[in-house]
């Protein structure tokens, strides 16, 4: 029976996501960690992963494509299916974030030191905490568990706040710093872009379980209200 | 929902002691195409030819329950059997025109249902019905050939035209296109598509993919009861939800193939 290959073929899919996964999360928090330490060596080896995760992802989607061509996946396969090339392109727009934290780093290179904010860090951390247990929830088919880690986000967009208010106090004091102000902002919004990305894969995971389509996003303007 | 075409109530169809589906719920939606799954031998062909008596040619063969088109039970005593499968017409699996011209297979169905018209008029009908089944421009300078010199796709559509002829409101389609190859396959289902204008099809298939492509509603059948040997609907739904997040476990297991 036809059932044999797909059931391989999607467990092979399956781990080539996690390992997808486990890159982007480690890219997210080197990019923090180096920007932090203004380390520019790892943020050039983060920038290089980004091409391997782009590829990752590709490689991902030929072989999810190629499964529905030839397996004719329905119901819970199909859907589980929908939601790997989803995630994937989620994750590679997390890596993508991850990226840009390491150019801002680079491009920050020759000025003198900004003070970047130690919030970043634990930022970073949950961020990539978030998107390992919602990788997690997807393969282990864990509808619960993708409820709950959407509500974790307000945790990151508090950190975020706090940056925004602390590099606007620099700005007030130091109109010269604007400039690099403005990249570390970006750098931190990137981190918070990420947390709301890994409630996609959470509600893909929803999908992909239940069949039901929920929108699980808590909104930095729902926070703000 | 859409308007019912057909209204099946608490159907069971026996042949002899064994009863074969029971308890058959339905509301076949009017313009739409229904597709009937479910494994060999659960009676996806019993519960269609119940649909316009077709069973009672069957030795044996005893009908419960009710089937209510056009306000009327087809199964009581003053209907006439005859009306009913005209009006609710079948394609069966194998195409089967008779050993005459393509012109009379159309024509034939027309005359015995008492059809007095002109020449030009029964000429005007056969082109109609031809047309309509999609044959037309592949048949119009034969139309004096034997029907059995067509391909397989030809003759099913032969079929269709010659049930079509008799301007039915429901269609009846057992495996319409399990003998013929993938691109006359698709010319069925498109000229399907194309038939729901203008009448109500019912389709029994076990090909799950052709379910998903052609129909609109699915009803989903599988052996239940003591020992399970009698066949029922388990689920009923758009299309759409049975094959991407049907409600019971058994129909995933069937639609993913995980079944058996």
């Amino acid at each position: 029976m036809a059932r044999k290959i797909l059931d391989q073929q999607l467990q092979e899919v399956k781990e080539k996501l996690l390992i997808l996964g486990a890159m982007v999360e480690q890219a997210l928090l080197e990019s923090a960690e180096s920007l932090r330490k203004r380390d520019m060596k790892t943020a050039r080896r983060v920038i290089a992963t980004d091409r391997e995760v782009n590829d990752r992802r590709f490689a991902i989607e030929a072989l999810t494509i190629g499964l529905i061509a030839t397996q004719q996946p329905v119901a819970g396969d199909l859907r589980r299916l929908a939601a790997i090339l989803e995630i994937a392109g989620e994750l590679e727009r997390i890596g993508d974030y991850a990226k840009g934290i390491a150019v801002i780093n680079l491009r920050m290179e020759d000025r003198p030191n900004p003070p970047v904010p130690g919030d970043l860090i634990p930022m970073a951390q949950k961020a990539a905490d978030m998107l390992h247990r919602a990788l997690l929830a997807f393969v282990n088919e864990d509808a619960e568990a993708a409820r709950a880690i959407p509500r974790e986000d307000d945790e990151v967009d508090a950190l975020y706040l706090r940056i925004y208010r602390d590099l606007m106090n620099v700005v007030v004091c130091d109109p010269s710093a604007v400039e690099r102000i403005n990249w570390l902002l970006w750098a931190a919004h990137n981190l918070e872009r990420a947390a709301d990305r890994v409630t996609n894969i959470c509600e893909r995971t929803i999908y992909a379980v239940t069949g039901e389509m929920a929108e699980m996003d808590v909104t930095w303007d729902e926070l703000e209200g | 929902m859409d308007q019912t075409a057909l209204e099946i109530r608490n159907l069971r169809v026996y042949y002899g002691d064994f009863l074969a589906i029971k308890d058959v719920n339905l509301s076949i939606p009017k313009n739409q195409i229904t597709a009937i799954i479910g494994p060999s031998g659960v009676g996806k062909s019993t519960l269609l030819r119940a649909l316009n008596r077709m069973n009672e040619l069957v030795p044996g063969c005893r009908t419960e329950g009710e089937v209510i088109f056009d306000g009327v039970n087809i199964y009581d005593p003053r209907v006439d059997p005859v009306e009913v499968r005209r009006r609710i017409g079948m394609v069966f699996q194998k195409p089967n025109p008779f050993p005459k011209s393509i012109y009379e297979n159309v024509a034939w169905g027309l005359r015995i249902n008492g059809f007095r018209g002109t020449r030009a008029q029964m000429d005007e009908a056969v082109e109609r019905a031809l047309r309509a089944a999609a044959l037309w421009d592949e048949v119009k300078d034969k139309l004096h050939q034997s029907g059995l010199s067509l391909s397989g796709g030809q003759q099913q559509r032969l079929c269709i035209a010659r049930v079509v002829a008799l301007q039915p409101e429901v269609i009846l389609l057992d495996e319409p296109a399990s003998a013929l190859d993938p691109i006359a396959t698709l010319k069925i289902e498109e000229l399907m598509r194309e038939l729901k204008r203008d009448y109500t099809l019912v389709i029994v298939t076990h090909n799950m993919q052709q379910a998903a492509r052609v129909s609109d509603y699915t009803a989903m059948m599988m052996l239940t009861g003591e020992e399970e040997r009698s066949g029922t609907v388990i689920e009923f739904g758009p299309t759409k939800t049975i094959f991407t997040n049907p409600r019971d476990k058994r129909t995933e297991d069937y639609v993913t193939g995980r079944f058996g």
